[in-house]
This record gives structure tokens, C-alpha cells and sequence, in this order.
């Protein structure tokens, strides 16, 4: 028995970091088939109802679809002109360089409420309302940085060597650019655009100080959450869980079904 | 055009070619003619600019003086994709998002060619590879992708087929297998091959000539048997094969040989291989490969008074270290026909060899020069 | 060779076939982006850290007098929400080190074909909004919930005491929150270590111990570096885990710029705040990374 645990003892270890990762979460599920009636503090017994009935809370699913528009057009943004610096840095020589490595990072090292905070005070000194539009231009703002850092990690992973091959073997700047390099960076891009997407739906603080009356998913719960959350955002937010899930482990699953067979 | 009118159609044709990184000039007045059909080898260590100048016919580098021209056309500034001109590249470089099939249809496909299907077919069945043209380069073994690369490069019939190191990824078994394979395929397509390696072994097997470069220009340029016999330089001499290189003074000729003083021993070196001609009045080196030296027979060269220090047994021969008086040590292989196996350790034995077998070089040269590079490094 | 060969990259036709321009009009609309929309807001809030209540008096309106004793005001004004700020950030850091380290290492190194599925499990609370996890945690640990109860009945917890509205609970949601930040990085620069360099360690005559504080530890060192920054700025600015897990005398600097700038209207007190809050960041950031020897952040 001791032998077995100080052989397992790291595994055992890690099982229990699993079980304090995934506490809340199962939390998050139980209750939402919570019979919760005004509180959804405590457990009132079992129910569909709330899965029957997703947007059966007020404001609910409008905070949700605000949510999934702007992480949308962030996420379409923010990956075109992030995927456009990361070829500009991984496959170009250019005076400069180190002033954009430097600009690229200076967002991710900023904490999120003096980004929110400094862009307000931008939209008020011009006189623009915090809205839908200011949301998705800070959104943008913050994901470029993480675009970037994801595609040039697979810019750089590629080797020089196949576009040279590709020139080699008659296709131009531009066929090479679209048959061999865009196909390999791809993943990388698709990558990135996940993340965005999700940094941008899961956004609260910068949100919050730049969507002025406009509720989205995470400022819905934050509000709410005085009250307790309805059972209804545990429906959604089990939702996006079980979708993002699966979405990344079908990824993985024809991945490793393209490199075996 | 003088140099049209010199070279066939399809003969390659560098002039004067230079090609600096900042300060370091990687090649340097590289001047050479291939002729059209030949399996050209470019040997040297790494850093001998062998493959910036391969890269330069491929256009993938940017001659900074001279000019490459293939027959009468001048390429020296051609895009890559502009050029006859198709590479094998060390590590093959397949596109791992492609199948086989359309790997070697790329080619093809960028030129606009109609029949690709039965061309690349057709190249398939050349390598033998035929069956796996639905799979992915990550499905196949090392081999395998070798000879993609190959018949990817030579199913666009190019004038001109350069091999990057193709086959140093390989295991050595492998390796001779597919050396011999690739030589095959040259005499089949009858195209001219320009080959890169650092591997004398494998250049001396494929090529019919070899060019040894080193530090950015060219040594010495012939047959393999020309560049084994007749070393030019100290470089070749220990670069391919090993030499025994041992210090002596001209003492005058006798007819059409050459006599040479080694250590108070009498040299001859036949005026033919007479390779330090221009500076006799220096020292000279006089040369000989330890497989022409015997340690039994008596022969008109011969140096004294060694004394063996280590003994070897390699199978096909038996390698003697044999330390001289003036404390140089020579290296002797004998053929395992029972001649020398009573030698041991310690015993003192006379080197003989035939005349024609030695050869003199410049005596001012660095006697080590091509042997501290280790030719199995990248 | 390693410098021809680089050399060689550099000056490579592929590349050098471009058209200089190319690069710039890549970088212009994104940087464009940046330097409408982060650098322009800073430079802005710099202006705004330096102004003074109008003459009118009306709430929110200030004009520029370039007085920096602002920063003064509003530093001593806040001096222990900082504190507590850096304070609680670290211990953050800490311990989610000392948790994700081991779970990395088994990922890593003992986890065999279930890797991958292993890794996606850890981003897994990604999954689902940031603000659930804190209000689960919140209601898991809260007065109703089955934490108390239990501790309660054990005889842990005194009947009228709780878990919430505590500094324990804020730590722990932040700890709890970043975890796959620190994960991360810490698995991707133990999964580049060559096992066999572990095998060769013992080989020499270390014993576990010895190996991992003298081999695997100073690889590993990039994703520890990686994964405390990861940690440590998010949580330094953090104002949720401390409204919703948090009481009064819990509260950290974000909850002061925030209330500033909303429930007060106190604008250059909330950008100064801002300024040194990122001042802060940087510096601290600048000096470890200097310490810990490694130029690889991003």
C-alpha cells in the first residue's frame, strides 16, 4: 500500500487537481436542473423545466445572443488583423521589428480594468456612448495581441524548406502563399480564432466599463449573481461547455484519424 | 556568345561566382562547367559553401557576383519558379498536407500540364511507390520519402536535378541501397544530376565527377579514381581516403622521375605526379595511400627503421600504425592474405611501395588540411 | 555552420523575393488597431490622471492643470487596496504553482496515450464563463451551501461563522481561476525536456530529488517564469473575486478604480490609480523576468 502510493503519489495528486478544476463546474450542472422557483441558492429538486426552457429567465438569452454577436464580429476582426501581423513578423525582415514584438505585448501585460478603464475615458472625452460598437472595438483590441502569439507560434513551427520546395516546383509567390504556407498555418489560425472567441464571451471587466447599458452573458451573471443566477445561465453556461468540449475533442479526434490511417 | 558556343544545349555553366553573408564569403570565384547528362558531385565539409552554391542554381539564393547559365539561357536572376531547374532537399521538404500523389502532381499542376494523372502514375512506378499515392508523407518511412522527393523533382523532366544531401537521413544500409537506386534513375531519365554531400564514399559511388570544394571554391575536379590517385592538393588527399603526407627535400631528377630526400631516404615520384612542380625550391610533401604500401616486399621506395605501435583488424585488411625515426606515424593497410599476420606490437619493419604509386605536393601547405573536418558533421 | 546556415535564412530568395512594402501593409491595419485603441486611451488617461474638479462643480467635468500631486492623493488614498492587491496576487500565484506544477508533471511524464484528453480536461473550466465558476464557488462555499455544512457539523466552523465574505475565499477563487494559465506553460516546457536527460541524471548518481531541483526544475524554468506572469497580472487587477467572494475590508485596487470611475465619477483619481497599478505590473514584471534569466515571454 505504501509502495503503491508513493509510486502513484503524483497521479494521485493530479486526480485530485481534476476534482477542484471540475468542483464548480459540476456545481454549475447540478443546479441547472435545479428546481430552483426564486432562488437557485440552494437545492429545491430535480427538474428539466429549465432545459425546456432556457430563455425562460428575463434577459437571459438576450445577454446571451449580445454575447455571441460580439464575440463573433471581435473574434472575425481581431483574427484577420492579427493573422496579418503574425506573417508580417514570422516571415518578413523589417525595420522596427522589436517597437511591434513590443506593442504586441504591452496588452497582454496590461491588466484588464485599465484597458477598460483607459478606453472609456477615451469614448467620453470624444463623446461616443459605451455601447454594442465600443465593446467590440476593446474586444478586438485585446484579442489581436493573443491572434497573433498563437499564429506566429505555427509560422515559425513551419519550415522554410516547403515553401522553398513549393517555388522550386513552379508555383509563384502567390501559389505558394495559397497552396502550401495558408493550408499549414491554418490550424494555427483556426486556433486562434477559438481563443479569441472564447477571451471575447468570457470578457466581464473590460466589457463592463465599455458596453454602458448593453448586458452581455458574463455582466448578466455578475448582476444577477446578488440574487443568485437563475437556473437558466447554468443551462447556458453547461451549454457552451459541453459544446466547446466536444468541438475540441472532435478536432483532435480527426486529427489523429488524418495521421494514422 | 563565347560561352554559348562552348557548351551544348542543356550544360550548366557557373562563372565567376561569388556569393557573400556580410563579411563571410560563402563562395569565391567559383567558376565550372557540367556537361549535360552527367551525375556531378559537389563534395566538401559543411561550411564549404557546396550548398550555397547549389541553392544559387536553384534560385533560392542570390548570387552577389557572376553568372549561372544553363546552355545559351542566363538564369543567374530567374525566380525559382522561372528556372528548369528542380531540387531534392536534404530532408525532402514534402508538403505534409498533401497525398503523395498530389505531392508529385505539383509540379505538374503549377505548369499547367494536361495528362498529370499518368505522369505522375507513370513516376510513381519508377520509384516502385505506386501503391502509397493515397497517403500522406507522415505515413511514410524515411526511404520512402526519399524517393517521393525524387520522383516529385523528376517528373517535371527539369534540365537539371540537384540533390541537397538526399540521402543523409538515411540509415546507412539504406543509404548504399538507395545510392545505387538513385544512379539508376539517372542512366533511366538520362538527366543531368548535381549532387551535394559531404560523404567521399558516396560521391565517389554515384559520381562521375566530383568537384572537392573547400572554404568556397573548388580544390580539385575529376573522375573519382583521378581524385583518389592523383591528389592535387593536401585538402583531397586527406579528405578523400587517407594519405600518408611526409616532408622531404628535391634532390634533383633522374630521367623523367623525380628524386626526393625523405629523412635520408631516396623518394622517386614519377614527373607525371609531380604535383609541387612550381616550388621546388621549398620543401615538397611527398604522398602515398597506405593500401600501396607493403611491409613485406621489397620495393624501390622504401622508408626504414618504423616501428609498430598499434595494430587493427578491420576484416578485409589489417591497419598498422607505424611510428617513423624522425617520430611522424604512417598508416599501413595490409590485405588479410596471410602475408603480415605474423606482425605484432613493437616489432620494427621497413615501408616499401612502387614508385608509381606516390605523389608530391607543395611542401608549404598544412600537412592536416581536410583532416580535422569530420565528414559526418551537418 | 550554425552561422552560414542562419546567415543563409536570413538572405534567402523566398523571403527576400518580397516586395519591401509588404511587411508595413500587413502590420498597418492591426497596429493601426493598437494605436488607436490602446495606446491612444493610455496617453488620454495619462492627460486625465492629471486634472482637477471645472470651476463649474458639475460631477465629471475636469479640466487639464498638470497637477501630479494626484498621484500622491491618490496613492495614500489607496495605499492598502495596492498592498492588498500585490499581497493576494501572490499568494494566488504561489499557490497555484504549487498545485499545477505536479498536475503538469504528470501530464508531462506519466500520462501516456490520455495526453491529450488530459490537456483539454485543463482548459476544460475555460469552457464556461469566468463569472459562473466565481458564483459557483461563491454558492459552494457560501452559508447554505455543503462546505459549512459539513465543517459545521464537524465542529470545524462556530455556528455563526463562514467562509465567504473572507480573504480565504478571495484567494482561493483567484487561485482557483488562473489555474490553467499556470498549467499550461508549465506543461508545455516540461513536455520539451528529453526524458532520456532525466535518465542520464540518475545515471549520475542523483536520486529523485536531486534531479528534478538540479535537471528538471531549471528546464522547466520558461514555463514557470510563463505561468507565474500568466497568473500574476490578471490577479493583480482582479476586482471580481473580491465582490463576489470578498467583504468590505477584502476589497483590492480594480474595485477602487472601478467604484472611482462609476459611483463617483472621480476620473483622475481612477486614471492615476490606473497608471500606477500598470507602472507597477511592469516594473515588477521587468525585474523578474531580468532575475530569472529568460528573454522568452511571449
Amino acid at each position: 500500500m505504501k509502495r503503491w502510493l508513493s509510486k502513484n503519489l503524483i497521479k494521485v495528486y493530479a486526480f485530485l487537481a481534476f476534482v477542484y478544476l471540475f468542483i464548480p463546474i459540476a456545481y454549475t450542472m447540478a443546479f441547472s436542473f435545479n428546481n430552483a422557483g426564486k432562488s437557485n441558492l440552494t437545492w429545491r429538486g430535480f427538474t428539466f423545466a429549465n432545459w425546456q426552457n432556457p430563455c425562460g429567465a428575463p434577459q437571459v438569452c438576450n445577454a446571451l445572443g449580445n454575447s455571441l454577436k460580439i464575440g463573433g464580429i471581435s473574434t472575425l476582426i481581431a483574427t484577420i488583423l492579427g493573422t496579418m501581423i503574425a506573417f508580417a513578423l514570422g516571415r518578413h525582415r523589417f525595420r522596427g521589428r522589436s517597437s511591434v514584438n513590443l506593442l504586441i505585448f504591452l496588452p497582454m501585460a496590461t491588466p484588464e480594468i485599465v484597458l477598460g478603464a483607459s478606453l472609456l475615458a477615451m469614448f467620453l472625452n470624444l463623446g461616443i456612448n459605451p455601447g454594442f460598437w465600443p465593446t467590440v472595438i476593446a474586444h478586438v483590441m485585446f484579442c489581436i495581441s493573443f491572434v497573433v502569439v498563437t499564429v506566429k507560434a505555427r509560422i515559425a513551427s513551419l519550415d522554410p524548406k516547403l515553401e522553398e520546395a513549393a517555388m522550386d516546383l513552379y508555383a509563384t509567390e502567390a501559389e505558394t502563399f495559397r497552396r502550401v504556407t495558408l493550408p499549414l498555418v491554418m490550424p494555427g489560425i483556426f486556433g486562434a480564432a477559438l481563443l479569441a472567441f472564447s477571451l471575447s464571451f468570457d470578457d466581464f471587466i473590460i466589457t463592463n466599463f465599455n458596453s454602458g447599458t448593453l448586458t452581455t452573458f458574463p455582466k448578466f451573471v455578475y448582476i444577477s449573481s446578488a440574487r443568485g443566477i437563475p437556473p437558466q445561465a447554468n443551462v447556458i453556461g453547461s451549454t457552451m461547455f459541453i459544446l466547446a468540449l466536444a468541438i475540441v475533442l472532435t478536432g483532435q479526434f480527426v486529427s489523429n484519424r488524418k495521421n494514422r490511417v | 556568345m563565347v560561352d554559348a558556343a562552348a557548351s551544348t544545349k542543356g550544360d550548366l555553366n557557373l562563372t565567376n561566382l561569388v556569393k557573400e553573408f556580410g563579411d563571410f564569403r560563402a563562395v569565391d570565384d567559383l567558376s565550372l562547367l557540367i556537361p549535360e547528362g552527367s551525375f556531378f558531385a559537389l563534395l566538401g565539409p559543411s561550411g564549404c559553401g557546396k550548398t550555397t552554391t547549389l541553392r544559387m542554381i536553384a534560385g533560392l539564393e542570390e548570387p552577389t557576383s557572376g553568372k549561372i547559365a544553363i546552355g545559351p539561357t542566363d538564369i543567374t536572376y530567374a525566380k525559382p519558379y522561372a528556372r528548369p531547374v528542380n531540387t531534392v532537399f536534404q530532408n525532402y521538404a514534402l508538403f505534409p498536407h498533401l497525398t503523395i500523389f498530389e505531392n508529385v502532381a505539383f509540379g505538374l499542376r503549377r505548369r499547367g500540364i494536361k495528362d498529370v494523372k499518368e505522369q505522375v502514375t507513370k513516376v510513381l512506378e519508377l520509384v516502385e511507390l505506386g501503391h502509397l499515392a493515397g497517403r500522406k508523407p507522415v505515413q511514410l518511412s524515411g526511404g520512402q520519402q526519399q524517393r517521393i522527393a525524387v520522383a516529385r523533382a523528376i517528373v517535371n523532366r527539369p534540365a537539371l536535378l540537384l540533390l541537397d544531401e538526399p540521402l543523409g537521413a538515411l540509415d546507412l544500409k539504406l543509404r548504399r541501397q538507395m545510392q545505387i537506386e538513385l544512379k539508376w534513375i539517372q542512366t533511366e531519365v538520362g538527366l543531368t544530376f548535381v549532387h551535394v554531400t559531404h560523404d567521399q564514399e558516396e560521391a565517389m559511388t554515384m559520381a562521375d565527377t566530383i568537384a572537392v570544394m573547400n572554404e568556397g571554391r573548388i580544390e580539385q575536379m575529376g573522375t573519382p579514381v583521378e581524385l583518389y590517385e592523383s591528389p592535387r592538393t593536401v585538402f583531397v588527399a586527406n579528405f578523400l581516403g587517407q594519405s600518408n603526407l611526409v616532408k622531404g627535400k628535391v634532390e634533383g631528377t633522374s630521367g623523367d622521375d623525380l628524386l626526393v630526400s625523405v629523412h635520408g631516404n631516396r623518394i622517386i615520384v614519377p614527373a607525371n605526379r609531380d604535383f609541387a612542380a612550381d616550388n621546388h625550391e621549398n620543401s615538397v610533401l611527398i604522398g602515398i595511400r597506405p593500401e600501396k604500401i607493403s611491409l613485406e616486399h621489397a620495393e624501390e621506395n622504401t622508408l626504414g627503421g618504423g616501428i609498430i605501435t598499434d595494430i587493427s583488424f578491420v576484416g578485409v585488411s589489417t591497419q598498422f600504425q607505424v611510428q617513423m625515426p624522425w617520430g611522424q606515424e604512417l598508416a599501413v593497410f595490409e590485405q588479410n592474405d596471410g602475408g603480415a599476420s605474423h606482425l605484432q606490437k613493437g616489432d620494427t619493419v621497413s615501408l616499401s611501395w612502387k614508385p608509381q604509386f606516390t605523389f608530391a605536393l607543395d611542401g608549404t601547405a598544412d600537412v592536416d588540411a581536410g583532416t580535422s573536418v569530420n565528414p559526418d558533421e551537418e | 555552420m550554425a552561422f552560414v546556415a542562419a546567415v543563409s535564412k536570413r538572405s534567402s530568395v523566398v523571403r527576400g523575393i518580397k516586395r519591401p512594402s509588404t511587411p508595413y501593409l500587413l502590420l498597418i491595419p492591426g497596429l493601426a488597431w493598437l494605436a488607436m485603441f490602446f495606446i491612444f486611451p493610455l496617453i488620454n488617461l495619462a492627460g486625465t490622471s492629471t486634472q482637477t474638479p471645472g470651476d463649474s462643480g458639475e460631477v465629471g467635468v475636469y479640466v487639464q492643470t498638470f497637477r501630479f500631486a494626484n498621484y500622491i492623493d491618490a496613492f495614500s488614498g489607496a495605499r492598502d487596496q495596492f498592498l492588498r492587491s500585490f499581497f493576494f496576487a501572490f499568494i494566488a500565484t504561489v499557490l497555484a504553482l504549487a498545485i499545477s506544477y505536479p498536475l503538469a508533471y504528470a501530464i508531462a511524464f506519466k500520462s501516456g496515450k490520455w495526453k491529450n484528453l488530459l490537456l483539454v480536461l485543463v482548459v476544460a473550466p475555460f469552457f464556461t464563463s469566468f463569472l459562473l465558476r466565481t458564483v459557483a464557488w461563491k454558492q459552494i462555499l457560501g452559508n447554505e451551501g455543503p462546505v459549512v455544512a459539513v465543517l459545521k457539523f464537524l465542529h470545524i466552523l462556530g455556528p455563526q461563522s463562514g467562509l465567504t465574505a473572507s480573504a480565504f475565499a478571495v484567494v482561493t477563487g483567484m487561485t482557483y481561476n488562473f489555474l490553467p494559465f499556470m498549467t499550461l506553460p508549465l506543461y508545455a516546457s516540461l513536455e520539451r525536456i528529453d526524458p532520456r536527460t532525466l535518465e542520464a541524471s540518475s545515471d549520475l548518481y542523483a536520486n529523485g530529488i536531486t534531479t528534478f531541483r538540479k535537471v528538471t526544475f531549471p528546464l522547466s524554468l520558461p514555463g514557470v517564469v510563463a505561468g507565474t506572469l500568466l497568473t500574476f497580472i490578471p490577479a493583480a487587477g482582479d476586482y471580481i473575486n473580491a465582490t463576489l467572494l470578498g467583504n468590505p475590508r477584502t476589497k483590492m485596487i480594480g474595485n477602487v478604480i472601478e467604484s472611482r470611475f462609476f459611483d463617483i465619477v472621480d476620473y483622475p483619481t481612477a486614471a492615476a490609480l490606473s497608471f500606477m497599478l500598470m507602472a507597477a505590473i511592469l516594473i515588477m514584471v521587468m525585474v523578474y523576468v531580468r532575475r530569472a534569466g529568460t528573454e522568452e515571454l511571449v
